[in-house]
């Protein structure tokens, strides 16, 4: 009867293998859907230019590396400030104008950004991408026993867990982070404490596109730095971000590592799912509970 | 005032009405669609380029044929059959096109060749690979101009395994072209005494293979097929470089691999790697000159996709000359009758079933110390003669042809 899927048992070694490249593609989901819950929260925008912004941070490297020589490392400081500034600009320039309207306007206005961000960059460099090298430090791979290894996928894990939980760490457990939150909840009254709130908006912003940039510079070495590589990723992240429940710190990284696991579970019984299985799992949710796994229902 | 306004809306409409009738009576421009992947992976092997190569042949054929002007439209199909077919629906029936050409992704091309058969409309197909399309799915008035997968698999195929390669692992993009190439290699791979391990079929556009790269690493073959193009190619290759995949001892056959994926990847991480096609822009003095015309254009070499445009939108204007007519079967049996020989297509002939037999060439990559500029890419191995690069096992012919 289900002679259409394969079930192919691979040996336990061949399994291993595939979860730890799962997890290194859910580190890459984690980041991104931390950046986009943290912007929904405080903002309350649907953040569709993540993409473009993650894609201008692979850029911003490549860049970094290819005209000014600056290598990969430096870059991991520098792009995510130089993309995070041109949040800033969006923000002063655009988001403020739609402040407290409807979402969908937020929707279309970043949407509309990341189509203008990304048929520029094709315009200019074209679609089959350029290449960028892994950082010296990081090459070669490592039999691990279970498969190859390459360091620098050990790299992002490790990177990008540190990212997620110092990130939470600021929102949840500092005092600016307690700020943000009551911003969140009740700006007017944060601001008659005379915390300036629009300014940490902003601040918010730029730092969500931060994130995604940060990325940007952990993708470049391992995919191809194109101009597809935002749309590519950004409707797998939202679909994370919803299964975390819009908004949830901790609902955005658990998801984001989860659904990595899943889909490299997928890819190894059923290759030709594995990319819908998440949407799968986002309409089951969304059944169940409509909030999110970690969200709390408005 | 009412009647005078009442007088100018008729005299309006009856104008813009005149206007559409217009279109419908004899027509006065010949129309040149270039349907292709103008956005997505397949943008730099196609795209924008082989409407450059279109514009190119009408402006070096004169620009009229027969008193008429002739004009080049152009349409991003997305890799999506629905949007593809649509397009040329409406390009036939609505906008007067008289060809549809470029066609890359075998899915659309085999969607757009259903259309073009219903209305008996010319298509030349330079970007798509499938072999069926003039196998189980050919159509009398389209023709497969460039390369197809059987010539791939013969090509690449043949080279690897004779070379020592006789145990395979296909990765293959999960759609028609993936399955027609793992299908026609597979063939030659057994033909030639070699054996495949298995295959794992991934989604089209995959930015990630690490998961694939791993299966095809554990199956211990000797040959890793690339049953994909495009930046899945690109990506798949990078990947495998970064798991060492090579390093361990496997190797991978590139089995469609165009010069804009190999200048993507550079020299180092493409050293060495063996690949099929028709066309090569540095090939000789013929080639490098008309590729010049069109790196003064594009900024980018051409691949054979885009020279095939140029190429096969020059022999239609030709054969509308010679035929005095626009009418498809009347163009088809032209083209069908004589050779086709230009500095893209050498040595050609098409055939009953629509598949243009011409030589094809075996390619190695070179390596960084033996490249002398941007696009000094390839170096050529031999040339594979028409007849061997398109002979195609039994089971895969057009129907209508095998009587």
């Amino acid at each position: 009867m289900f002679d259409w899927v394969h079930i192919s048992l691979p040996p336990a070694q061949a399994l291993f293998g595939q979860l730890l490249i799962g997890l290194i593609n859910g580190s890459f989901y984690a980041i991104l859907s931390l950046g986009l819950a943290i912007i929904f929260g405080l903002l309350n925008i649907i953040n569709f230019t993540h993409g473009a912004q993650y894609m201008l941070g692979a850029f911003c490297a490549w860049f970094l590396l290819n005209v000014l020589g600056i290598g990969y490392w430096p870059a991991l400081i520098l792009a995510p400030i130089a993309v995070g500034i041109t949040g800033i600009v969006i923000e002063q320039l655009f988001l403020k104008r739609i402040a407290g309207l409807d979402h969908l306007y937020g929707l279309l206005l970043t949407f509309g950004l990341a189509l203008i961000i990304e048929g520029l960059f094709r315009e200019q460099y074209g679609s089959s991408g350029q290449p960028y090298v892994i950082p010296p430090e990081l090459q070669g791979v490592r039999n691990i026993g279970f498969m190859f290894l390459p360091y620098y996928r050990a790299w992002v894990i490790v990177a990008s867990l540190g990212v997620c939980l110092a990130t939470w760490f600021v929102i949840e457990k500092t005092r600016l982070g307690a700020y943000l939150r009551a911003a969140t909840e009740n700006p007017v009254l944060v601001q008659t404490f005379g915390i300036n709130v629009p300014r940490l908006v902003t601040l918010t912003y730029g730092g969500g596109v931060a994130l995604a940039a940060l990325a940007g510079v952990l993708a470049a070495p391992i995919y191809q730095v194109r101009p597809q590589m935002g749309s590519d990723i950004i409707v797998v992240v939202f679909a994370v971000v919803v299964i975390g429940g819009m908004g949830s710190i901790l609902g955005a990284i658990v998801s984001g590592f989860a659904l990595g696991l899943i889909e490299g579970m997928t890819k190894v019984f059923y290759p030709e799912a594995s990319n819908t299985v998440i949407f799968v799992i986002m309409a089951l949710v969304l059944l169940v509970k409509p909030a999110g796994l970690f969200g709390r229902a408005a | 005032m009412t009647r005078r306004l009442g007088a100018a809306a008729t005299f309006a409409a009856a104008v813009m009405l005149l206007g559409t009738a217009h279109a419908q009576i004899a027509k006065d421009t010949i129309k040149i669609g270039v349907l292709a992947d103008m956005s997505s992976l397949y943008a730099d092997l196609g795209g924008p380029g082989s409407v450059e190569a279109a514009k190119m042949a009408v402006e070096d054929f004169g620009g009229s044929v027969g008193g008429k002007k002739i004009e080049v439209v152009s349409g991003d199909h997305q890799n999506k059959p629905d949007v593809g077919a649509s397009i040329a629906r409406q390009w036939f029936d609505q906008n007067g096109v008289d060809m549809i050409t470029d066609l890359t992704t075998s899915s659309v091309a085999l969607a757009v060749q259903e259309v073009a058969r219903e209305k008996n409309k010319v298509i030349l197909i330079t970007g798509a690979a499938s072999s069926d399309l003039t196998g189980k799915a050919c159509a009398p008035t389209s023709v497969h101009w460039m390369y197809d997968t059987v010539a791939l698999a013969n090509g690449t195929g043949a080279a690897v395994v004779k070379a020592g390669g006789d145990t395979w692992f296909f990765i293959t993009a999960d759609y028609a072209f993936g399955h027609a190439l793992e299908r026609d290699s597979s063939e030659v791979v057994q033909a030639n005494g070699g054996k495949v391990l298995g295959s794992v079929k991934v989604p089209l556009n995959t930015a990630d293979f690490s998961s694939f790269l791993l299966q095809a690493q554990s199956s211990k073959a000797k040959i890793i097929g690339l049953a994909n193009a495009g930046g899945d190619t690109i990506n798949s290759i990078k990947q495998a470089a970064e798991f060492g995949i090579v390093a361990g001892g496997q190797k991978l056959a590139g089995l469609l691999v165009f010069v804009t994926d190999v200048h993507s990847l550079g020299l180092n991480t493409a050293r060495g790697l063996q690949l099929t096609e028709g066309f090569y822009w540095d090939q000789d003095d013929q080639t490098r000159t008309w590729s010049k015309k069109f790196f003064d254009r594009m900024k980018k070499e051409p691949t054979m996709v885009q020279a095939g445009v140029y190429s096969a939108v020059t022999h239609y204007l030709n054969a509308i000359k010679s035929a005095n007519s626009i009418d498809g079967p009347a163009v088809i049996k032209q083209l069908k009758s004589g050779p086709i020989n230009d500095f893209a297509v050498r040595s050609g002939k098409i055939q009953d079933d629509g598949s243009l037999v011409h030589d094809m060439y075996l390619f190695e990559v070179k390596k960084p110390e033996e490249s002398k500029g941007e696009w000094d890419l390839y170096k050529q191995i031999s040339t594979i003669p028409g007849a061997q690069a398109f002979k195609r096992p039994k089971g895969n012919e057009c129907p209508a042809v095998k009587g």
